[in-house]
C-alpha cells in the first residue's frame, strides 16, 4: 500500500508545484472563497515584515494568525511554499494511517460482533467486508491531496492548510491512542483556531472506549480520566500561550487573533454565513447575534455527543464539518478536510438520499462563486445579494449533505440492530422516516 | 423537506421523473422557446422609466446654438486630417485650447497578433487627444466623458467638429459639477482601449502606451458620438459593449427622454418603434429588434467605441447619427442640444448610475425585458439537463435486474469506469487547448508552406483542428481501455451534461444571449445522445448542432435580420471574417467569447460526440 501513497504524494506535490509556478497562483491567493483575513498568506506577509522591523505583527489591523505561525515562517519564509506542500503531505499521510487504523478496529468489532451473533441475520449484506475495506485509507488521502479546494488552498498558500495539518495528526494521536500526544495536538489546534475546541468530546469518549473506560457520570474512573485529558490539554495549552507570549514579550495577540475570531470585525465576503448577516444589522444587534452564531458552532457538540456516543469517528467527522460551515472565517480548505473522510463513510452509500442533488448544488456554486464575483466586483452589474444568494445555497448543500450521512448512519446502526427488512405490525413493509 | 425525507414521495416522484422523463424535456424545451419568443410580445414587457432620482425630475433647458460653427470645424478637421494622412495632432491641440481645455496626447502603438483584413492594419500606431474641462463648481473628483472617433476616409469628421463646437460651449457655462473630457481617439477600440489603460494605470493586453499627462476625476459616465452627415434623419443608441456587458438602462432611458422632449428620431438596432405591437408586423418587427440585441450581445464583442468602458465600471453607450431617405431631417444644433442635455442630467448625478437594471432586452427603445423574466427561458432550458442527469442516476443506481451475481458485476464495470471517463475528459479538453493556442502559433508556418495569408491562416488552422478534434477523441479511448461499457457511457454523459448545465449557466449569467443561443443547440444534443441512436442521422445532427455550425447559422441569421441577406458564398467568407474577428477580438481587447468555446463548450460538446461512437 506504500508504493499507491508514494506516487499519489508525488502526483499531488508535482500538481502544485506546477501550480505554483503558473500565473495561476497569484490569481488563487486573491480569491476570497480560498483565502479569509486570517489565513492569507499576503498578511502573513506583512506581519513579518513588521517584526523584521521590530515593530509588533499586530499592530495595523492587518496580521491575525498566531506568534507561533509567524515565528515559523520567520525561518521557513523561503521555503513557504515547500512548507505548504509538506503541510498537505503530513495531513493526507496522517489521515491515511489514522483511517487504516480506524478501520483495523472496525473490522475487529464486527467479527467479535459476528461472533457473538449480534448481527440480524438478514443483515449480512450490510456486513463490512475487508476488500472494500482495502482501499479506503488511500481514497481517503486521495480525496484529500487531490481535492481541488486543498489543491487551491495549498496554491494560495493559506495558512488553512497548516491547521489542517494538525487536525490531522490530532486525529491520528487519538486513533492511535495516545493520550498526551492527542491532548498536545488538540490544545495546538485550539490555539490555532479556538473551534477544534469541540473537537475534544469526540477524543475523549474515543480515548475512554479504547481504554474501556465506561461514560458514567457516577464512576470515579470516568471523572478522572477527564482530569488527566484536562490536565494535558490545558498544561499544554498553556506552555504554547505562555511560549507565544516570551517570543513577542506583548499579550498583543490575544485581542488581535482571538478576538478577531470571535468578535468578526472583517466583513470582507466569503462563503460563510457571516459577513452578509452582519454587515445588513443594525449595530446594536451585534452582540446578541454574535453570542448566537458563535453558540451555534459550539452547541452541536452535546446532541451530536449523546447521539454519536458510542461512534466518535464519525463524530469527529461531523464535528468538522460543523465547524467548517458555521465558524466565522470559512474557507475552501477548511471543507477539504471533512470531504477527505467521504470515503471512509463509503458503506453509507446505500442510505444517502440527496447525494445527486447535493452534489449538484455544490459542484454549480463552486463554479458560480468566481462567476457572481465577477459580476458583483468587476462588472458592477450584480450586487452582493446575488454572492450571498449562492454562499446560502453552497452552505445549505453541505448541510444537506452532512445531515444526509448523519441519517444514513445512523440509519444503519438502526439496521443492525433491528434487521434489514423491517416489518410493520401488522406484517407489510415499513420503511424508516426521519421526523 | 416533506418532499426529499419522506421516502415514499421521494420515489413517486422519481419514478413519476423518470417514466415521463422524455414528455417533459421536450415540453420544457418548447416552453423555453415560446418563453423566449414570447418576451418580444409588448404587453409581456415594461415601459423603461427612470430611476435615478437626479436626472428624473431636474428641468433643463437645451441652449446649445452653434451647430453651423461646429460643421465648420468638422471641414477644417476633415481638411487638415487629409493633409496630416491621419490624426492632426497639432491642429487638434491648437484647437482645443483655443477653446479653453487643458490638452494632453498619449501615444500608442500595437502589433496585432495577425493582420486584420477587415479594417486593414497589422502594426497600428497611433495618437489619442483629449482636452479637460475642470469644473468650476466642485471638487474635481468626477468626470463625464464625451468621445469622437478619429477614422480614416470622410466619416466621422462632423462627430469631432460637434465635439469641439459643444467643448467651445461647455466651457463658458458655469455649473458644470463634473470635469468633462473630451476626446478624440485614433484607431478606434484600440485607441480607446490605450486611453482607458493609461487612465487607470492598468494595462491587461500588453499594449505600448504613453503615460497620460493629465486626468481629471473618477469616470462616472461616457457617450461615444459617431456622426458622418451634416443633417441627419434619427440617433441610434448602441448599448452593447465587451462581453456582452451592458450600461445601466438609465442611460439608455436618458438618451429615449431627450429625444422625445427634443422630437429626434430614435432608434435601437437601427429599428424605429412602431405603435402596432397588436398586429403580426408589429409583433415580428420588436422580435427583430430583440433578436438584433440578442446577436450581438452573444457575440460578446463591443459594437461600438463605448463597448470598453463598461469593463471600468463606466456607464457608457454610442450614439450614431443615422442619414437615411426619410424626409424629415435634423440639423447638427439640435443634435448638439440633445447632448448638452444629456450631459447636464448626467452631471447632476450624486452617485453612479446603478439605480436601474443592468441585465436586460430590449424589444424597442421604450420597452425592456428585466432579468426575472428572461432567464425562465433560458431556466426552462436548462432543467432539461439536470432532467436528463437524474434519469441517468436512477439508472446507475439501479443495476440491471436479469445478472444474478449483481454485485461482482458492478465492481467490474466500476473500475475501468474511472479511466474511461476521464481519458474523453483530458483528451477533449487538450483538443479544446489545441484550439485555442495553435491557430496563432503556426501562423507563420502555415503562411510559409501554403499560398494563404497570415489572417486566413489563422482561420483555416482554427477550423482545421476543430474538423481534427472529431476524429480524434473516441479512437483513442477505444484503445485505452478497450471496448466501452453500458455503464461506462452513462457515467460519461452524466459527467458531460451535469457539465454542460454548469457551463451554460454560468454563461447565461454573464452573458445571457451567448448562453441562450448555445443552450437552445447544445441542450438537444445532450439530450437524445446516446450511442444506441441511429449513427449517421445523429452524427449529422451533432455537427449541425456543433458551436461552429451555431455561428455559421448565426452569421446567416444575422444578416437576415438586419435585412441584407446574403448568398452562400458571401455568407461563408463573413463566417471566416467573423472567426478571426473574435480571435482578434480575444487577443486586443480581451473579449472571452474564443476562449470560452475553444476551452470550454467545445470540448463538453465533444464529449457528446464521444458517447455516440462508444461501441
Amino acid at each position: 500500500m506504500a508504493a499507491p501513497l508514494t506516487l499519489l504524494v508525488i502526483l499531488s506535490v508535482t500538481i502544485r508545484a506546477v501550480l505554483y509556478r503558473s500565473s495561476l497562483a497569484e490569481v488563487i491567493s486573491e480569491r476570497v472563497e480560498v483565502v479569509s483575513p486570517l489565513t492569507a498568506w499576503k498578511r502573513v506577509v506583512e506581519g513579518l515584515a513588521l517584526l523584521d522591523l521590530g515593530v509588533s505583527p499586530y499592530s495595523g489591523d492587518v496580521f491575525h494568525e498566531t506568534p507561533l505561525i509567524i515565528y515559523l515562517f520567520h525561518f521557513v519564509v523561503d521555503y513557504a511554499e515547500i512548507t505548504f506542500m509538506l503541510a498537505d503531505v503530513i495531513t493526507a499521510v496522517a489521515l491515511y494511517m489514522a483511517v487504516m487504523d480506524y478501520n483495523k478496529q472496525v473490522f475487529r468489532k464486527q467479527k467479535y460482533a459476528l461472533e457473538a451473533d449480534r448481527y440480524p441475520l438478514d443483515c449480512l449484506e450490510l456486513i463490512r467486508s475487508p476488500k472494500e475495506m482495502y482501499y479506503i485509507p488511500l481514497k481517503v488521502a486521495m480525496f484529500y491531496l487531490l481535492n481541488p479546494f486543498t489543491i487551491l488552498s495549498c496554491v494560495a498558500k493559506s495558512t488553512c492548510g497548516l491547521n489542517n495539518a494538525v487536525i490531522a495528526l490530532f486525529i491520528l494521536t487519538t486513533i492511535k491512542g495516545n493520550v498526551l500526544l492527542s491532548a498536545i495536538f488538540l490544545s495546538l489546534a485550539t490555539y490555532q483556531s479556538i473551534y477544534p475546541l469541540t473537537l475534544c468530546a469526540p477524543a475523549l469518549l474515543y480515548l475512554m472506549q479504547r481504554q474501556f473506560i465506561p461514560v458514567n457520570f457516577r464512576r470515579v474512573s470516568f471523572w478522572w480520566f477527564i482530569a488527566q485529558y484536562a490536565f494535558m490539554y490545558l498544561g499544554s495549552l498553556f506552555v504554547i500561550v505562555g511560549l507565544s507570549f516570551f517570543l513577542l514579550g506583548s499579550w498583543d495577540y490575544v485581542p488581535s487573533v482571538y478576538g478577531f475570531i470571535l468578535s468578526v470585525p472583517d466583513l470582507t465576503p466569503n462563503i460563510g454565513l457571516f459577513w452578509y448577516f452582519f454587515a445588513e444589522m443594525f449595530e446594536h444587534f451585534r452582540l446578541f447575534f454574535l453570542c448566537v452564531f458563535q453558540i451555534n458552532v459550539f452547541f452541536y457538540t452535546i446532541p451530536l455527543s449523546i447521539k454519536l456516543k458510542e461512534h466518535p469517528v464519525f463524530l469527529i467527522f461531523m464535528q468538522l464539518a460543523v465547524i467548517s460551515i458555521f465558524k466565522s472565517y470559512p474557507t475552501v480548505g477548511d471543507i477539504a478536510l471533512y470531504m477527505a473522510f467521504l470515503p471512509v463513510w463509503s458503506h453509507l452509500h446505500r442510505f444517502l438520499r440527496n447525494i445527486f442533488l447535493v452534489s449538484c448544488v455544490l459542484l454549480a456554486c463552486s463554479a458560480l462563486f468566481p462567476v457572481l464575483w465577477h459580476l458583483w466586483i468587476y462588472a458592477g452589474s450584480a450586487n452582493s445579494n446575488f454572492y450571498y444568494a449562492i454562499t446560502l445555497l453552497f452552505n445549505v448543500a453541505q448541510i444537506l449533505l452532512v445531515s444526509d450521512y448523519f441519517y444514513a448512519f445512523l440509519r444503519r446502526e438502526h439496521h443492525l440492530s433491528y434487521g434489514l427488512y423491517l416489518k410493520r405490525k401488522d406484517g407489510s413493509e415499513a420503511t424508516l422516516v426521519l421526523k | 423537506m416533506g418532499l426529499l425525507s419522506d421516502p415514499n414521495r421521494r420515489r413517486a416522484l422519481i419514478s413519476l421523473l423518470t417514466r415521463l422523463n422524455s414528455p417533459i424535456c421536450v415540453v420544457c424545451y418548447m416552453a423555453g422557446v415560446a418563453w423566449f419568443m414570447g418576451l418580444a410580445f409588448e404587453p409581456f414587457t415594461l415601459r423603461t422609466y427612470m430611476s435615478e432620482n437626479a436626472m428624473g425630475s431636474t428641468m433643463v433647458e437645451e441652449r446649445f446654438p452653434a451647430g453651423e460653427r461646429a460643421l465648420t470645424t468638422g471641414r477644417e478637421f476633415s481638411a487638415h486630417k487629409k493633409k496630416a494622412g491621419g490624426m492632426p495632432v497639432d491642429w487638434l491641440v491648437k484647437t482645443m485650447q483655443a477653446r479653453g481645455l487643458e490638452v494632453f496626447t498619449q501615444r500608442f502603438s500595437r502589433k496585432l497578433p495577425f493582420p486584420d483584413e477587415n479594417k486593414e492594419r497589422y502594426m497600428v500606431k497611433g495618437t489619442n487627444v483629449y482636452g479637460i474641462l475642470r469644473a468650476p463648481r466642485a471638487p474635481r473628483t468626477e468626470a463625464l466623458v464625451l468621445s469622437a472617433p478619429c477614422t480614416p476616409g470622410d466619416s466621422n469628421n462632423q462627430a469631432v467638429g460637434l465635439l469641439l463646437g459643444l467643448a467651445q460651449y461647455f466651457r463658458n457655462q458655469i455649473y458644470w459639477a463634473k470635469d468633462i473630457i473630451f476626446l478624440v481617439n485614433e484607431h478606434d477600440l484600440i485607441g480607446m482601449q490605450a486611453w482607458l489603460e493609461g487612465y487607470h494605470h492598468t494595462n491587461t493586453t500588453g499594449m505600448d502606451w504613453s503615460p497620460l499627462q493629465g486626468r481629471g476625476g473618477s469616470i462616472q459616465a461616457a457617450l461615444s458620438l459617431e456622426l458622418s452627415s451634416d443633417v441627419i434623419t434619427s440617433m441610434d443608441l448602441v448599448l452593447e459593449g465587451l462581453n456582452g456587458q451592458l450600461p445601466n438602462l438609465d442611460l439608455a432611458n436618458l438618451f429615449y427622454a431627450f429625444c422625445q422632449k427634443i422630437g429626434v428620431l430614435c432608434t435601437i438596432q437601427g429599428k424605429l418603434q412602431r405603435n402596432d405591437w397588436d398586429s403580426v408586423s408589429g409583433y415580428s418587427h420588436s422580435v427583430q429588434t430583440m433578436m438584433l440585441m440578442v446577436m450581438k450581445q452573444a457575440s460578446g464583442r463591443p459594437w461600438g467605441d463605448h463597448g470598453l468602458f463598461l469593463r471600468y465600471h463606466i456607464e457608457a453607450a454610442s450614439i450614431k447619427g443615422i442619414n437615411s431617405f426619410r424626409q424629415y431631417k435634423t440639423d447638427v444644433t439640435t443634435i448638439g442640444r440633445l447632448l448638452e442635455g444629456m450631459y447636464r442630467k448626467l452631471n447632476n448625478l450624486l452617485e453612479r448610475l446603478h439605480q436601474s437594471y443592468f441585465f436586460y432586452l430590449m424589444p424597442s427603445l421604450s420597452h425592456f425585458v428585466s432579468i426575472g423574466y428572461y432567464m425562465p427561458a433560458f431556466g426552462l432550458l436548462a432543467v432539461i439537463l439536470l432532467l436528463r442527469a437524474l434519469d441517468l442516476w436512477v439508472q446507475l443506481a439501479t443495476p440491471p435486474p436479469r445478472t444474478e451475481d449483481g454485485i461482482t458485476d458492478k465492481e467490474q464495470v466500476s473500475s475501468p469506469g474511472v479511466l474511461s471517463v476521464l481519458t474523453p475528459l483530458v483528451i477533449s479538453h487538450l483538443t479544446g487547448v489545441a484550439l485555442y493556442t495553435l491557430p496563432i502559433q503556426f501562423q507563420e508556418m502555415a503562411v510559409e508552406q501554403f499560398p494563404v495569408s497570415e489572417t486566413e491562416a489563422v482561420v483555416l488552422t482554427a477550423i482545421g483542428v476543430y474538423t481534427a478534434g472529431l476524429a480524434l477523441p473516441h479512437n483513442t479511448h477505444r484503445l485505452l481501455s478497450g471496448e466501452g461499457t453500458e455503464q461506462g457511457w452513462r457515467v460519461l454523459k452524466l459527467v458531460a451534461v451535469l457539465y454542460l448545465a454548469v457551463l451554460l449557466g454560468c454563461t447565461a449569467l454573464i452573458n445571457f444571449s451567448l448562453g441562450f443561443i448555445l443552450a437552445l443547440t447544445l441542450v438537444p444534443v445532450a439530450a437524445f445522445v446516446t450511442p444506441h441512436v441511429p449513427k449517421v442521422l445523429s452524427a449529422f445532427i451533432l455537427v449541425i448542432l456543433s458551436p461552429a455550425c451555431t455561428l455559421l447559422f448565426s452569421v446567416f441569421f444575422f444578416q437576415e435580420l438586419q435585412e441584407l441577406p446574403v448568398s452562400f458564398q458571401e455568407g461563408w467568407l463573413l463566417y471566416l471574417s467573423v472567426i478571426s474577428q473574435g480571435i482578434l477580438d480575444h487577443f486586443l481587447y480581451g473579449s472571452l467569447v474564443y476562449p470560452l468555446i475553444a476551452l470550454l463548450v467545445y470540448p463538453c460538446w465533444l464529449l457528446f460526440w464521444n458517447i455516440l461512437f462508444w461501441k
